[in-house]
Protein backbone atom coordinates (compact mmCIF):
# COMPACT_ATOMS: atom_id res chain seq x y z
CA UNK A 1 0.00 0.00 0.00
CA UNK A 2 3.04 2.22 0.81
CA UNK A 3 4.93 1.13 -1.99
CA UNK A 4 1.84 1.52 -4.46
CA UNK A 5 1.29 5.61 -4.16
CA UNK A 6 5.02 6.43 -3.05
CA UNK A 7 7.32 5.00 -5.28
CA UNK A 8 4.72 6.38 -8.52
CA UNK A 9 4.96 10.17 -6.53
CA UNK A 10 9.05 9.74 -7.02
CA UNK A 11 9.49 8.50 -10.29
CA UNK A 12 7.35 11.48 -10.92
CA UNK A 13 9.55 13.84 -8.66
CA UNK A 14 12.93 12.42 -10.72
CA UNK A 15 11.32 12.98 -14.35
CA UNK A 16 10.10 16.23 -13.28
CA UNK A 17 13.65 17.47 -12.09
CA UNK A 18 15.06 15.97 -14.56
CA UNK A 19 12.99 17.74 -17.18
CA UNK A 20 13.41 21.37 -15.77
CA UNK A 21 16.62 20.66 -16.69
CA UNK A 22 16.77 19.48 -19.59
CA UNK A 23 13.93 22.15 -21.22
CA UNK A 24 15.30 24.31 -23.61
CA UNK A 25 12.57 27.12 -22.86
CA UNK A 26 13.27 29.22 -19.52
CA UNK A 27 9.64 29.28 -18.90
CA UNK A 28 8.42 25.80 -19.27
CA UNK A 29 11.11 24.60 -17.22
CA UNK A 30 9.52 26.93 -14.57
CA UNK A 31 6.51 25.32 -15.40
CA UNK A 32 7.92 22.01 -14.45
CA UNK A 33 9.67 22.76 -11.77
CA UNK A 34 6.20 23.93 -10.22
CA UNK A 35 4.73 20.57 -10.99
CA UNK A 36 7.57 19.66 -9.54
CA UNK A 37 6.83 21.10 -6.08
CA UNK A 38 3.39 19.88 -6.71
CA UNK A 39 4.09 16.14 -6.51
CA UNK A 40 6.34 17.07 -3.23
CA UNK A 41 3.77 18.43 -2.06
CA UNK A 42 1.50 15.19 -2.28
CA UNK A 43 4.54 13.00 -1.28
CA UNK A 44 4.91 15.19 1.96
CA UNK A 45 0.65 14.80 2.65
CA UNK A 46 1.01 11.17 1.61
CA UNK A 47 4.16 10.70 4.48
CA UNK A 48 1.48 12.55 7.26
CA UNK A 49 3.92 16.08 7.69
CA UNK A 50 0.70 17.95 6.59
CA UNK A 51 2.14 21.37 7.37
CA UNK A 52 5.03 20.85 5.08
CA UNK A 53 2.92 19.67 2.40
CA UNK A 54 0.87 23.12 3.04
CA UNK A 55 4.45 25.39 2.69
CA UNK A 56 5.29 23.15 0.00
CA UNK A 57 2.10 24.06 -1.72
CA UNK A 58 1.61 27.19 -0.99
CA UNK A 59 5.50 28.72 -1.50
CA UNK A 60 6.96 26.05 -4.06
CA UNK A 61 3.93 25.83 -6.54
CA UNK A 62 2.75 29.13 -6.08
CA UNK A 63 5.12 32.06 -4.15
CA UNK A 64 8.36 31.20 -5.94
CA UNK A 65 6.58 30.44 -9.26
CA UNK A 66 5.11 33.84 -9.51
CA UNK A 67 9.04 35.36 -8.28
CA UNK A 68 10.82 33.04 -11.03
CA UNK A 69 8.33 34.13 -13.28
CA UNK A 70 8.72 37.86 -12.72
CA UNK A 71 12.73 37.15 -12.74
CA UNK A 72 12.46 36.14 -16.08
CA UNK A 73 10.48 38.96 -17.38
CA UNK A 74 13.20 41.08 -16.48
CA UNK A 75 16.26 39.53 -17.45
CA UNK A 76 14.74 37.64 -20.57
CA UNK A 77 14.22 34.26 -21.23
CA UNK A 78 16.56 33.88 -23.99
CA UNK A 79 19.19 30.68 -23.18
CA UNK A 80 20.87 30.80 -26.88
CA UNK A 81 23.75 32.06 -25.77
CA UNK A 82 24.39 29.48 -22.48
CA UNK A 83 26.92 27.56 -22.97
CA UNK A 84 26.90 23.71 -22.54
CA UNK A 85 29.70 21.51 -21.34
CA UNK A 86 30.51 17.92 -22.02
CA UNK A 87 30.41 16.31 -18.66
CA UNK A 88 33.00 13.92 -18.20
CA UNK A 89 33.46 10.12 -16.99
CA UNK A 90 35.01 11.49 -13.57
CA UNK A 91 31.74 13.55 -12.80
CA UNK A 92 30.14 9.91 -13.52
CA UNK A 93 32.05 8.22 -11.13
CA UNK A 94 31.89 11.07 -8.34
CA UNK A 95 28.28 10.88 -8.44
CA UNK A 96 28.12 7.03 -7.86
CA UNK A 97 30.37 7.37 -5.16
CA UNK A 98 28.34 9.53 -3.66
CA UNK A 99 25.78 7.60 -3.46
CA UNK A 100 26.93 4.70 -2.21
CA UNK A 101 28.54 6.94 0.76
CA UNK A 102 24.77 8.23 1.15
CA UNK A 103 23.58 4.80 1.05
CA UNK A 104 26.20 3.17 3.20
CA UNK A 105 25.51 5.85 6.08
CA UNK A 106 21.71 5.69 5.34
CA UNK A 107 22.07 1.83 6.37
CA UNK A 108 22.23 3.08 10.49
CA UNK A 109 19.72 4.76 10.44
CA UNK A 110 16.51 3.57 12.74
CA UNK A 111 13.18 2.71 10.25
CA UNK A 112 10.75 5.85 10.19
CA UNK A 113 8.45 5.03 12.91
CA UNK A 114 10.37 3.13 15.59
CA UNK A 115 9.41 3.96 19.33
CA UNK A 116 13.02 3.03 20.70
CA UNK A 117 14.69 5.29 17.93
CA UNK A 118 16.18 8.31 19.77
CA UNK A 119 13.96 10.78 17.93
CA UNK A 120 10.96 8.92 19.59
CA UNK A 121 12.54 8.53 23.38
CA UNK A 122 14.45 11.89 23.99
CA UNK A 123 12.43 14.84 24.55
CA UNK A 124 9.15 14.07 21.89
CA UNK A 125 6.91 12.32 24.97
CA UNK A 126 7.40 14.82 27.00
CA UNK A 127 5.56 17.54 24.15
CA UNK A 128 2.93 14.79 23.35
CA UNK A 129 1.88 14.02 26.86
CA UNK A 130 1.92 17.65 28.31
CA UNK A 131 1.11 19.95 25.52
CA UNK A 132 -2.07 20.09 25.94
CA UNK A 133 -2.05 20.48 29.52
CA UNK A 134 0.39 23.34 29.91
CA UNK A 135 -0.49 25.10 26.37
CA UNK A 136 -4.10 23.98 25.85
CA UNK A 137 -3.43 23.67 22.05
CA UNK A 138 -3.78 19.67 20.67
CA UNK A 139 -1.61 19.98 17.65
CA UNK A 140 1.92 19.65 19.13
CA UNK A 141 3.54 21.02 15.88
CA UNK A 142 2.27 24.20 16.43
CA UNK A 143 2.73 24.24 20.31
CA UNK A 144 6.50 22.69 19.82
CA UNK A 145 6.97 25.84 16.83
CA UNK A 146 5.25 28.97 18.87
CA UNK A 147 5.84 27.77 22.55
CA UNK A 148 8.70 25.48 23.01
CA UNK A 149 10.87 26.18 20.77
CA UNK A 150 9.44 30.13 19.87
CA UNK A 151 13.32 31.35 19.95
CA UNK A 152 13.77 29.13 16.66
CA UNK A 153 10.52 30.72 15.01
CA UNK A 154 12.09 33.90 15.78
CA UNK A 155 15.12 33.29 14.37
CA UNK A 156 13.35 32.01 10.95
CA UNK A 157 11.03 35.03 11.01
CA UNK A 158 14.14 37.42 11.16
CA UNK A 159 15.64 35.30 8.24
CA UNK A 160 12.35 36.19 6.07
CA UNK A 161 12.56 39.57 7.00
CA UNK A 162 16.04 39.96 6.04
CA UNK A 163 15.28 38.56 2.90
CA UNK A 164 12.79 41.10 1.89
CA UNK A 165 14.91 43.75 2.88
CA UNK A 166 17.57 42.53 1.16
CA UNK A 167 15.38 42.09 -1.88
CA UNK A 168 14.02 45.59 -1.81
CA UNK A 169 17.28 47.22 -1.28
CA UNK A 170 19.04 45.36 -4.00
CA UNK A 171 16.33 45.75 -6.39
CA UNK A 172 15.73 49.73 -5.93
CA UNK A 173 14.42 52.15 -8.28
CA UNK A 174 15.16 55.74 -8.34
CA UNK A 175 12.21 57.97 -6.36
CA UNK A 176 10.45 59.94 -8.52
CA UNK B 1 -1.27 53.86 -10.99
CA UNK B 2 -1.88 50.48 -11.89
CA UNK B 3 -4.91 49.60 -14.36
CA UNK B 4 -7.63 46.97 -13.55
CA UNK B 5 -7.22 44.29 -15.80
CA UNK B 6 -9.98 44.24 -18.57
CA UNK B 7 -11.36 40.71 -18.80
CA UNK B 8 -14.39 40.20 -16.98
CA UNK B 9 -14.24 36.81 -16.45
CA UNK B 10 -10.81 37.06 -14.09
CA UNK B 11 -12.86 40.23 -12.29
CA UNK B 12 -16.10 37.81 -11.96
CA UNK B 13 -13.71 35.06 -10.75
CA UNK B 14 -11.61 37.20 -8.28
CA UNK B 15 -14.68 38.73 -7.25
CA UNK B 16 -15.93 35.16 -6.32
CA UNK B 17 -12.16 33.89 -5.14
CA UNK B 18 -10.28 36.60 -3.59
CA UNK B 19 -12.59 36.65 -0.35
CA UNK B 20 -12.77 32.83 -0.07
CA UNK B 21 -8.90 33.03 -0.21
CA UNK B 22 -8.24 35.51 2.60
CA UNK B 23 -10.82 33.85 4.88
CA UNK B 24 -9.01 30.71 4.07
CA UNK B 25 -5.52 32.40 5.31
CA UNK B 26 -6.87 33.85 8.73
CA UNK B 27 -8.57 30.49 9.13
CA UNK B 28 -5.02 29.25 8.90
CA UNK B 29 -3.66 31.59 11.17
CA UNK B 30 -6.30 31.09 14.32
CA UNK B 31 -7.58 27.29 13.58
CA UNK B 32 -3.33 26.59 13.70
CA UNK B 33 -4.03 24.97 17.58
CA UNK B 34 -6.58 22.29 16.24
CA UNK B 35 -5.43 21.34 12.68
CA UNK B 36 -2.25 21.76 10.36
CA UNK B 37 -1.31 25.31 9.18
CA UNK B 38 0.25 28.61 11.19
CA UNK B 39 1.15 31.87 10.54
CA UNK B 40 3.55 31.12 7.96
CA UNK B 41 1.51 29.33 5.43
CA UNK B 42 -1.59 31.48 6.47
CA UNK B 43 0.80 34.96 5.79
CA UNK B 44 1.83 33.61 2.14
CA UNK B 45 -1.52 33.11 1.41
CA UNK B 46 -3.00 36.43 3.03
CA UNK B 47 0.02 38.44 0.48
CA UNK B 48 -0.64 36.75 -2.12
CA UNK B 49 -4.60 37.41 -2.31
CA UNK B 50 -3.54 41.57 -1.42
CA UNK B 51 -1.18 41.06 -4.57
CA UNK B 52 -4.08 39.45 -6.77
CA UNK B 53 -6.24 42.18 -5.61
CA UNK B 54 -3.69 44.49 -6.72
CA UNK B 55 -3.59 43.38 -10.31
CA UNK B 56 -7.33 42.42 -11.13
CA UNK B 57 -8.17 45.51 -10.01
CA UNK B 58 -5.85 48.07 -10.13
CA UNK B 59 -4.85 50.33 -7.72
CA UNK B 60 -4.37 54.52 -7.21
CA UNK B 61 -0.77 54.08 -6.71
CA UNK B 62 2.22 53.22 -8.50
CA UNK B 63 4.09 50.21 -8.30
CA UNK B 64 6.76 52.06 -6.76
CA UNK B 65 4.90 53.45 -4.18
CA UNK B 66 3.31 50.23 -2.97
CA UNK B 67 7.17 48.86 -2.88
CA UNK B 68 8.06 51.81 -0.94
CA UNK B 69 5.12 51.46 1.75
CA UNK B 70 5.92 47.32 2.19
CA UNK B 71 9.72 48.32 2.01
CA UNK B 72 8.91 50.38 5.57
CA UNK B 73 6.54 48.20 7.22
CA UNK B 74 8.80 45.62 6.45
CA UNK B 75 9.82 44.66 10.11
CA UNK B 76 5.81 45.52 11.46
CA UNK B 77 5.37 41.43 12.23
CA UNK B 78 8.74 40.70 13.66
CA UNK B 79 8.07 43.86 16.41
CA UNK B 80 4.65 42.33 16.84
CA UNK B 81 6.67 38.78 17.87
CA UNK B 82 9.65 40.44 19.63
CA UNK B 83 7.18 42.81 21.50
CA UNK B 84 5.31 39.93 23.08
CA UNK B 85 8.57 38.88 24.31
CA UNK B 86 9.55 41.60 25.38
CA UNK B 87 6.32 42.16 27.48
CA UNK B 88 7.21 38.81 28.97
CA UNK B 89 10.62 40.12 30.49
CA UNK B 90 8.82 43.29 31.64
CA UNK B 91 6.51 41.64 33.50
CA UNK B 92 9.31 39.53 34.79
CA UNK B 93 9.50 36.35 33.22
CA UNK B 94 11.76 35.21 30.77
CA UNK B 95 12.13 36.13 26.93
CA UNK B 96 8.97 34.31 25.27
CA UNK B 97 7.24 32.98 28.23
CA UNK B 98 3.92 34.12 28.09
CA UNK B 99 3.12 32.18 31.29
CA UNK B 100 4.70 35.73 32.26
CA UNK B 101 2.27 37.65 30.50
CA UNK B 102 0.19 39.73 32.89
CA UNK B 103 -3.43 39.37 31.78
CA UNK B 104 -6.34 39.42 34.71
CA UNK B 105 -8.24 36.01 34.56
CA UNK B 106 -6.36 33.54 32.82
CA UNK B 107 -4.60 30.73 33.88
CA UNK B 108 -1.29 29.76 32.93
CA UNK B 109 -1.90 27.23 30.08
CA UNK B 110 -4.86 29.77 28.34
CA UNK B 111 -1.86 32.22 28.63
CA UNK B 112 0.10 30.29 26.93
CA UNK B 113 -2.31 29.50 24.15
CA UNK B 114 -2.92 33.63 23.60
CA UNK B 115 0.90 34.06 23.27
CA UNK B 116 0.64 31.17 20.67
CA UNK B 117 -2.12 33.26 18.57
CA UNK B 118 -0.31 36.25 19.22
CA UNK B 119 3.16 35.32 18.01
CA UNK B 120 1.17 33.45 14.70
CA UNK B 121 -0.13 36.96 13.98
CA UNK B 122 3.15 38.29 14.15
CA UNK B 123 4.63 35.65 12.17
CA UNK B 124 1.73 36.32 9.55
CA UNK B 125 2.22 39.76 9.05
CA UNK B 126 5.86 39.40 8.63
CA UNK B 127 5.45 37.16 6.07
CA UNK B 128 2.54 38.83 3.81
CA UNK B 129 4.54 41.91 4.01
CA UNK B 130 7.63 40.45 2.80
CA UNK B 131 5.85 38.78 0.05
CA UNK B 132 3.85 41.96 -1.22
CA UNK B 133 7.79 43.59 -0.61
CA UNK B 134 9.77 41.12 -2.98
CA UNK B 135 6.88 40.88 -5.75
CA UNK B 136 6.25 44.66 -6.06
CA UNK B 137 10.46 45.08 -6.36
CA UNK B 138 10.91 42.45 -8.58
CA UNK B 139 7.80 43.60 -11.05
CA UNK B 140 8.92 45.62 -14.37
CA UNK B 141 9.26 49.23 -14.20
CA UNK B 142 6.12 51.19 -15.06
CA UNK B 143 5.04 51.69 -18.52
CA UNK B 144 4.59 55.20 -19.90
CA UNK B 145 0.75 56.12 -19.07
CA UNK B 146 1.60 54.68 -15.31
CA UNK B 147 3.99 57.13 -14.33
CA UNK B 148 1.19 59.94 -14.76
CA UNK B 149 -0.11 59.16 -11.40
Amino acid sequence: MYLTVAIPLLILLVLTAAGAIFVKDLIGSVFILSSYSFFLALLWAWQGAVDVAFTEAVVGVGLSTIFLLLTLFLTGSDISQTRYYRSSWMVLVGLVGLGFIMVFGAQDLPRVGNPASPANTHISPAYLRQSLKETQTPNVVTSVLMDYRSMDTLIETTVIFTAGIATSLLLRRKPE
Amino acid sequence: MIFPHDSTIVKTLSRILIPVIQLYAVYLIFHAQYSPGGGFVGGVLFGVSLILTVLVFGSRYSRGFIERVAFRSDGLGLMVFGGIGLLCILWGGEFLNYAALQIPGLENPSKRALGIVGTQIGVGIDVAVVAISIFFSLSPQENEEDTHV
